[in-house]
């Protein structure tokens, strides 16, 4: 496993700045987004409501992460970590429904 | 590890002499910050509340002795069963491994000072000695303690008039102690390694450790939520697992063992690095298969996590659900299999020292076994139904945790008391201690397989009289485990105080901790070691092996 | 594996890479943590839809999308606050934290008059109007209570550990060239946000 970079990594490594700007950019993608949420859950999709509408805030999420959360500047390993993470969560959730999908 | 150059003469004042505030006496332990003075607390308060659960075995046994009431009424009988589980599991076998020894040799092994966040480390130790006391305080209490058992079953656990809420409490204080210890070896196994620890060269305890902290972090916090649900819908009335209200009580059972099942890993994987470091000093032999041991702590902790839901194969799920997790159940299996494979390889040809520890080691393999194919026997669907809630699964579960990690946790004792208090205990009657805790400890527990399959219930006050000789030979044996346990500690606190002066490296280890003074200086090594080497390098005794079977 | 000298010698030496790395792994037990309860919702729903859209026309969307540009604008202050104080601009971090406190009060101040209108309406656990709903309807208000209640309390925490970040910057723990801390409040922010992003559309956009 990630072997390469944890011990090689400098404790003072230079600090990425991110430029105002960049953030208020994200920020209006997230309002624009949360409108597009918003607007679709209003017009009746059906059953692609709550698909759409979790599409949206994985979108939102990626933002949020990679940009105010620094993911994109920080080392390879804090992504595998997430990935773990997330991968984790989702096995609890879709096993859970090996039973909630099927009849009992 | 080869090259490193330590003095071995020059004598500094042990971590049991100088601590890391100015503090003396108790203060300087309970406000230190040293991991290895934080193990020791974590030692000494795990072995208290193990006493007291030993205390509740005893008594469960001695009620069980013959049928009907022997002595305490059935009330008493399920809160006595339910305080054995609750402090054995919360307060005994999780922390056992990982916040004892992970904390006192984990930064050692791989040649740090401490851990990466020495004050949250003793933190976890305060949110541990206060869920525990929680716990059982809840003994004293106008009502008594919980009868839920340790499973918090729902809607029972909401329907209760005993004191569950402290329990649930103390679980969910305990659970991030736990959690937070996690974090803290993860980090510290990222970014602590001493120069040229590269990760195929860490001590394969380490490994276990790495697992076990993984699923410390990411399986803890859902039995944290699922207790705090519980906590809410008893205290305000919230309708989530109640099927009063509409709520679905296997829903919780998911979420309890969603958790409760990696946490059998969160307490055999260390259990396993425990027996990967023991094996090879006292075989002297390198390890047999090392990647494959330490990818397989990753595996298991990965495949656990996967196969909860073969705790409630008769509780009403779909078959879809059985099918899938049956199937899974057997896939977890491998892994462990592929370490026992190693480590029967590595004592092959080896030239085995049967001192006290490996002994201890012996008697794992031997009920690890045991307690792994029991558990095959009930992952399987159809023989599952036949005896899900008989005292076989109890059987089970103590050949794992008990003769599993239990074990490992005696083996770890002995293996690193001497570098611990700097002195040793009495190996003759460490010996005897051993024969004795493992004839007790079968006799104790084999029977409840054979009752099981002939249908003994388990958490049942009385019983058939055609049970009967089961159960008074179990209980026998629960007499001579605790006389065991008597002699095994009785001799280990004897050593502690005044042991013969132990040598630095008296079992002729090669992983780190055996090249730092003993016992080790409060900062571990006066130098930070560079490695050289993979662990268990044990190719000079192998040459020198060898070379006297040619002249010879 | 030259450089790993550095970080080992940790007790002079510090690891702002490792204090994030551990802030983040921290996160991900709060991921979990509200997980759990994803879970539980997504059974709920999955098991009794139609009262789950039923219940959601009770909740004010006006209220909750309010509240979530309160969050998302919440979050960038947090995150620009860095920033500043990167470029050495204390006085306008100082400032930026400070504003992500407020939004915080303003998001706390928008729930309580959402939760008070709705014990108002005698929709509150084990109230008699709600007692009177079919099942699907009482996990659904459950489920709100406890979801956005927990998600309330890390508000309130997040305010505190920003409070405290405060203090360090005034006593000069914080600076321009040593801001971990700060990086980890505005994580644990950011968090805070994430589960937001999620509970809104879940809650307040069945329809």
């Amino acid at each position: 496993m990630n072997d390469h970079h944890a011990t090689q990594h400098s404790s003072h490594e230079e600090a990425h700045v991110i430029e105002y700007g960049k953030y208020i950019f994200v920020w209006l993608s997230l309002i624009a987004f949360t409108g597009i949420t918003v607007t679709a859950a209003g017009i009746g999709l059906g059953n692609w409501t709550i698909v759409l509408a979790l599409l949206i805030a994985s979108a939102k999420s990626w933002y949020v992460m990679n940009y105010f959360m620094h993911l994109k500047y920080e080392d390879r390993v804090f992504r595998v970590f997430i990935l773990v993470a997330l991968i984790t969560l989702a096995i609890f959730i879709t096993f859970t429904f090996w039973d909630y999908s099927f009849t009992r | 590890m080869a090259n490193v150059a330590i003095p071995a003469d020059t004598v500094e004042p042990s971590y049991l002499e100088v601590t890391t505030n100015t503090h003396k006496g108790l203060l300087g332990w309970i406000l230190s910050v040293d991991h290895k003075r934080i193990g020791l607390l974590y030692l000494f308060t795990m072995l208290a509340f193990f006493f007291v659960a030993v205390g509740f075995g005893f008594l469960i046994r001695l009620e069980l002795i013959s049928p009907g009431k022997t002595f305490i009424d059935a009330q008493t009988y399920n809160q006595f069963f339910t305080l054995h589980g609750i402090i054995m599991i919360f307060l005994f076998i999780i922390p056992g491994l990982p916040a004892v020894f992970g904390n006192f040799f984990l930064p050692i092994m791989i040649g740090a000072k401490d851990v990466i966040f020495p004050r949250l480390n003793l933190l976890s130790w305060y949110l541990f000695i206060i869920g525990g006391l929680v716990a059982v305080a809840a003994w004293l209490l106008p009502g008594g303690s919980a009868d839920t058992g340790w499973t918090f079953y729902v809607p029972y656990s909401v329907r209760t008039t005993t004191n569950v809420l402290p329990a649930l409490i103390a679980a969910f204080l305990l659970g991030f102690s736990s959690i937070l210890t996690g974090v803290n070896f993860i980090t510290t196994i990222h970014r602590m390694r001493a120069p040229g620890m590269s990760w195929f060269r860490m001590p394969l305890f380490v490994w276990g450790l790495y697992a076990t902290a993984w699923v410390q972090v990411l399986a803890t916090p859902i039995i944290g939520i699922t207790l705090a649900l519980v906590i809410i819908e008893r205290t305000l009335g919230v309708g989530i697992f109640d099927p009063a209200l509409g709520g679905d009580p296997i829903l919780y059972q998911h979420l309890f063992w969603i958790y409760s099942h990696p946490a059998v890993y969160i307490m055999v994987l260390p259990a396993m690095g425990i027996v990967s470091e023991i094996i090879p000093v006292f075989a002297r032999r390198t390890i047999f298969g090392y990647k494959f041991i330490a990818f397989s702590s990753l595996a298991i902790a990965f495949f656990g996590s996967l196969v909860w839901a073969h705790h409630m194969f008769s509780a009403g799920m779909s078959d879809t659900a059985m099918f899938v997790f049956s199937f899974l159940t057997f896939v977890v299996s491998i892994p462990s299999a592929i370490k026992v494979f190693n480590w029967v390889s590595t004592m092959y040809k080896g030239s085995i020292q049967a001192d006290p520890p490996l002994l201890y080691v012996l008697s794992f393999l031997f009920q690890f076994s045991i307690g792994g194919f029991t558990g095959l026997m009930l992952g399987a669907l159809s023989v599952n139904i036949h005896l899900q809630d008989t005292s076989f699964v109890v059987a089970h579960f103590h050949y794992v945790m008990f003769g599993g990690t239990g074990f490992g946790i005696f083996a770890a004792m002995h293996y690193w008391f001497p570098k611990m208090f700097g002195r040793m205990y009495n190996k003759k009657i460490a010996t005897w201690a051993w024969a004795i805790v493992t004839f007790g400890y079968n006799l104790l527990y084999f029977p409840m397989f054979i009752m099981g399959y002939l249908g003994m219930p388990r958490r049942y006050y009385d019983y058939l009289p055609e049970f009967h000789p089961y159960h008074l030979a179990s209980t026998i044996g629960s007499w001579i485990l605790i006389l065991g346990l008597i002699i095994m500690f009785t001799n280990l606190y004897i050593g502690m105080r005044r042991g013969p002066k132990a040598p630095m490296n008296p079992w002729g280890g090669v992983t780190l901790e055996w090249t730092t003074q003993t016992p080790p200086i409060l900062e571990n090594f006066h130098e930070i070691p560079t490695v050289t080497t993979g662990p268990y390098d044990y190719s000079k005794y192998e040459i020198e092996a060898s070379e006297k079977k040619e002249t010879t | 594996m030259s450089s790993s000298t550095q970080s080992a010698v940790h007790h002079v030496h510090r690891d702002d890479y490792g204090s994030r790395m551990g802030m983040w792994l921290f996160l991900f037990t709060e991921l979990i943590l509200f997980g759990g309860l994803f879970i539980v919702y997504a059974v709920y729903r999955f098991t009794h839809q139609q009262e789950f859209h039923i219940a959601a026309q009770e909740l004010n969307t006006t209220v909750g999308l309010v509240n979530t540009i309160i969050l998302l604008t919440s979050s960038m202050t947090a995150a620009m606050s860095i920033t500043a104080m990167q470029k050495g601009n204390i006085r306008f971090s100082k400032g930026l934290v400070w504003v992500t406190i407020m939004f915080a009060l303003a998001f706390m101040v928008n729930k309580y008059f959402e939760w008070s209108a709705k014990i108002h309406h005698d929709i509150y656990p084990g109230s008699k109007e709600l007692l009177n709903k079919p099942e699907g309807e009482i996990l659904y208000f459950g489920l709100y209570y406890v979801m956005t209640g927990l998600h309330a309390l890390h508000v309130i925490v997040g305010v505190v550990f920003f409070l405290f970040i405060l203090r360090h910057i005034t006593q000069g723990k914080i600076q321009p060239t040593r801001y971990v801390r700060l990086e980890n409040a505005a994580l644990y922010w950011h968090l805070v946000d994430l589960i937001w992003i999620f509970l809104f559309p879940l809650f307040y956009l069945i329809h």
